[in-house]
C-alpha cells in the first residue's frame, strides 16, 4: 500500500456562496464515507483561509515569524486527504471523485516512503 | 524490456538487467546463439536482477527480491492485453505523464529510438528529451503508476496518446531523420503494435483507421526508393511494386470504418 496526499487547491479571490459551500461539504462527506468503506481513508481535513496562516522560518539557529502563507499566489491549500492505495490509478480515481465533490482542483502527491537509511 | 519490466516491476532495474544479459550474451554465445535467444536474454536478465538485488542491502530491495523469487516463472496475464509491449505502452502513455514524456518514453523503450532521434523528430534539444525520459521513469516508479492494462471503462480515454505514439513511430520510419531514408524496422514495429491494438479493440474506429492508414502507406514502400537509394515521387512510382495484399487489407479496414459513418475522433 502506498500513501498519497490529495491537496485541494482554492482560488480565494473567488469564494463560493454559502449555499454552494454547504452542497460541497455534503458531497465531500459522502466521498469520505466511500473512502472509509473502501479502506483507503487515512485522514482528511479542511483548512481556514490563508488570512489565518503564519509562517515560521529557521534563521541562524533562531526563527522568524511572518503573517500569511508561503506564496502570494491566488491558489491556496484549502484542505487535504491522506489516503492509502494500491497504485497511482486508484489514487487518481479518488482524486477525480474528490475534485467533482468539492468543485476544486486537487494535486495528487505520493508520500516519500523510502526507508530512512 | 517490456517483459522484464512486468517481472521486475521497475523500468530502471529492467534496463540494467537487460544490459547485463546482453553483455553476457556477447561473451557466451560466440558463433552459436542458443535455440531461443529471446528467452535466454529474459532468463539471464531475470537472474542478473536477482543477483543485483541480493547485493543491495536496503529493506525495499530485499522485499522486491523476495517477491521476485516467489513469483511463478510465467505470471498469469490479467486484462485484455496479452502483449507485454502493449501493457508497457499503456504505462508509458499514462495520462499522469506529460504528452512529450509519454511519447519520448515509448519511442525510447518500445520503439528503440535513440534520444538524438527522438529529439530530431520533436525538434527539441537532446538534453530536454533525456531529462523528460529520466523524470518520467522516476515518476512511474515513485508515484506508483502501475504496469497494468487499463480496465475496459478507462480504455477509450487511455487510447489517444497510444495512437499518437504509434503514428509517430511509423512516421520516423517512413521518413527517417537519421541515416537511411527509410527505417523499415520502425514501420513494421508500429504496424505490429497497431495490429495488436486492433485485435484488442476491434470496436474502436480510431484504432482501425490508424491501422488502415499505416497499411496503405506501407503498401507503397517497395516503390518509394529507387535503385540508388533516391526517393521516387508518387507519380513516378512503379505501381506493380505496390503490395496488393496490404492494399486489400487496408481497404477492407477503411470500409469497416465507413460503415460506422462516424468520421473523426
Amino acid at each position: 500500500m502506498k500513501r498519497y496526499l490529495l491537496a485541494v487547491q482554492f482560488d480565494e479571490s473567488h469564494p463560493e456562496t454559502e449555499e454552494e459551500l454547504r452542497a460541497q461539504l455534503a458531497r465531500t462527506h459522502k466521498v469520505n464515507l466511500e473512502m472509509e468503506a473502501a479502506g483507503s481513508w487515512v485522514f482528511a481535513g479542511g483548512l481556514m483561509p490563508s488570512y489565518a496562516s503564519t509562517v515560521v522560518r529557521p534563521a541562524n539557529g533562531t526563527t522568524t515569524m511572518t503573517d500569511g502563507p508561503f506564496a502570494e499566489t491566488k491558489e491556496q491549500l484549502a484542505g487535504f486527504w491522506v489516503i492509502q492505495c494500491e497504485d497511482a490509478d486508484q489514487a487518481l480515481a479518488w482524486a477525480r471523485k474528490g475534485a467533482l465533490a468539492c468543485g476544486r482542483p486537487i494535486e495528487v502527491r505520493p508520500f516519500n516512503e523510502l526507508p530512512a537509511e | 524490456m517490456a517483459t522484464l519490466t512486468r517481472m521486475l516491476g521497475d523500468i530502471g532495474l529492467a534496463e540494467e538487467a537487460v544490459q547485463d544479459a546482453f553483455a553476457a550474451a556477447v561473451q557466451k554465445w560466440g558463433e552459436a546463439p542458443p535455440p531461443n535467444p529471446g528467452g535466454w536474454i529474459v532468463t539471464t536478465a531475470r537472474n542478473r536482477a536477482i543477483d543485483r538485488l541480493r547485493r543491495e542491502s536496503s529493506r525495499e530491495a530485499r522485499h522486491a527480491q523476495a517477491l521476485l523469487l516467489h513469483q511463478p516463472a510465467e505470471p498469469k496475464e490479467v486484462g485484455p492485453v496479452r502483449d507485454d509491449q502493449l501493457r508497457m505502452m499503456f504505462t508509458c502513455c499514462h495520462p499522469a505523464l506529460s504528452p512529450l514524456a509519454q511519447t519520448a518514453l515509448t519511442l525510447r523503450l518500445l520503439g528503440g529510438l535513440e534520444v538524438a532521434e527522438i529529439a530530431r523528430a520533436y525538434l527539441v534539444p537532446e538534453p530536454t528529451v533525456h531529462q523528460r525520459i529520466v523524470r518520467a521513469k522516476k515518476k512511474i516508479r515513485d508515484a506508483g503508476i502501475p504496469y497494468r492494462v487499463p480496465g475496459a471503462a478507462e480504455l477509450p480515454d487511455r487510447l489517444q496518446p497510444v495512437l499518437t505514439v504509434l503514428y509517430l513511430v511509423f512516421n520516423e520510419g517512413y521518413a527517417s531523420t537519421a541515416g537511411e531514408l527509410l527505417r523499415t524496422d520502425l514501420c513494421q514495429e508500429a504496424i505490429r503494435l497497431a495490429r495488436a491494438l486492433a485485435d484488442l479493440m476491434p470496436d474502436e474506429p480510431e484504432v482501425i483507421g490508424l491501422l488502415a492508414l499505416l497499411l496503405l502507406v506501407e503498401s507503397r514502400r517497395p516503390a518509394r526508393v529507387g535503385p540508388s537509394g533516391e526517393l521516387v515521387v508518387l507519380a513516378e512510382q512503379d505501381r506493380s511494386l505496390w503490395d496488393r495484399a496490404l492494399i486489400a487489407e487496408g481497404h477492407e479496414l477503411v470500409r469497416r470504418c465507413l460503415r460506422r459513418n462516424q468520421p473523426g475522433p
